[in-house]
């Protein structure tokens, strides 16, 4: 996906994220919805390995190893951080503390389940991180992907075919063609981006579509 | 007079025999007592099943420990990192089991072992590949995992500065699994940035109280009075 692409799901992610919100941002492209985030709306970003706050990435000489995000990468925090063990990070989670969480996803299917961890390639060595945890744990799930794979197949499916990382746990999916809730009875479109019509894009996707 | 600090890092690792579970704290690099493991590598114990999130990268660490050929199994999150290629072979040759387990259950099945639960029922994971073949339980109309405890045997754990009593701080984000692996364990041993002489640390600073702690090793020369 070219970087403007990125930048303009990253930005209609910040857009939606009312202030006062504490928010997992995932690994890739949902790192970048930060960066769009306006510096005095005040949200409260949460990683996995123990932090909560507000941060960047670091400075090049200014490294500090101890001191990383759940990519591993250094950051600089600005004031206000709090640092807590492990079993307290996923506790907010799990407890429905976290607000929102913006993962990445190789399948999304009609009814909200979400694959991101595993594409059952022989060769991979599975892992699967915090991302399971996240999936069942934020109270809103919002996905950011491409809306079709490099074949044109559509990521939004009747039923996932990879391994799914969690049922039924997502509320919102941010693409490059269209943002889609899904909704009780069905899959919802909010709005529609770039040239592609709500009947092209109907003809496209293979599950009902309503606006 | 009461001091938990051992001389050396291959001295705190004696006690670790042939077959032992042991959890290792560290978030990639950020927590990994690099220094116990090194020792533990030269204390050579085999047949070892290693908890921890990832299985290293590069040849450092739990890395060097698996090339070294002595670990059997691993029970971590995220054994694929940016130059995991250590663990990666050892995995596509079949030489190493993988327990994969979410994050959050891992650190949460440290903590139940660690404060007496007999099991805990997580929502992570239901209807997945990872809960496959475990028991599960509808709770007000939400499913949730039958997840047993990890008990180890030890624990290695990096932390910022302790006492003699093993009251420990931690560093920034290297906190991480570290005070649930010193809870899980029956025998913890800690390496320290600093030792301090004991009231040196403010009561209500301490993240991991001394009773979770059984041998200490520094990275430093102790500071005048820390021993005494």
């Amino acid at each position: 996906m070219s970087q403007a692409r990125r930048n303009a799901i990253a930005s209609r992610v910040a857009r939606d994220i009312p202030e006062g919100a504490y928010v997992n941002l995932g690994i890739g492209l949902p790192t970048l919805v930060a960066d769009h985030m306006p510096q005095d709306k005040e949200i409260f970003l949460h990683t996995e390995n123990g932090i909560l706050g507000r941060w960047e990435a670091a400075g090049k000489g200014e490294e500090d190893w101890d001191l990383i995000n759940a990519g591993k990468e250094p950051i600089r925090l600005s004031p206000g951080a709090a640092f807590f063990h492990h079993a307290d990070s996923f506790g907010m989670m799990r407890g429905g503390h976290l607000d929102i969480c913006v993962l990445g996803a190789y399948q999304v299917s009609m009814r909200g389940d979400l694959a991101n961890w595993h594409t059952n390639a022989p060769d991979a060595t599975p892992a699967v991180g915090g991302a399971m945890d996240l999936a069942v744990g934020a109270r809103h799930v919002y996905i950011v992907m491409e809306l079709f794979d490099k074949q044109g197949r559509s990521k939004l499916l009747p039923q996932c075919t990879y391994p799914v990382t969690g049922l039924q746990c997502v509320d919102r999916i941010y693409t490059d063609v269209a943002t889609f809730e899904i909704r009780e009875d069905g899959v919802y479109v909010p709005e529609l981006i770039g040239d592609m019509s709500f009947e092209t894009l109907q003809r496209r996707l293979p599950v009902p579509l309503s606006r | 007079m009461i001091s938990k600090i051992v001389d050396s890092a291959y001295e705190a690792v004696a006690p670790v025999g042939d077959g032992a579970r042991i959890a290792i704290g560290g978030f990639g690099g950020a927590g990994q007592p690099e220094d116990l493991i090194d020792a533990l590598i030269e204390h050579g114990s085999k047949d070892l099943t290693i908890v921890s999130n990832n299985a290293g990268n590069h040849e450092e660490g739990i890395a060097a420990l698996l090339k070294a050929g002595q670990v059997s199994k691993i029970i971590c999150s995220f054994p694929r990192m940016s130059h995991s290629y250590v663990f990666d072979e050892l995995y596509r040759a079949g030489k190493i089991e993988l327990e994969l387990v979410p994050q959050g259950n891992l650190a949460e099945r440290l903590r139940a072992a660690g404060v007496g639960l007999g099991a805990v029922y997580t929502p992570t994971g239901y209807g997945t590949l990872l809960a496959k073949d475990k028991p599960t339980m509808m709770i007000n109309g939400k499913g949730y995992v039958l997840e047993y405890p990890i008990e180890v045997d030890f624990a290695f754990v990096k932390a910022e500065l302790g006492d003699r009593w093993g009251n420990l701080t931690y560093r920034k984000a290297a906190r991480n699994f570290g005070p649930v692996m010193a809870m899980a364990a029956r025998h913890t041993i800690v390496s320290v940035d600093q030792v301090v002489p004991l009231g040196q640390l403010d009561p209500e600073q301490i993240i991991t109280p001394g009773i979770f702690v059984k041998t200490m090793v520094c990275r430093s020369t102790p500071i005048q009075g820390a021993l005494s």
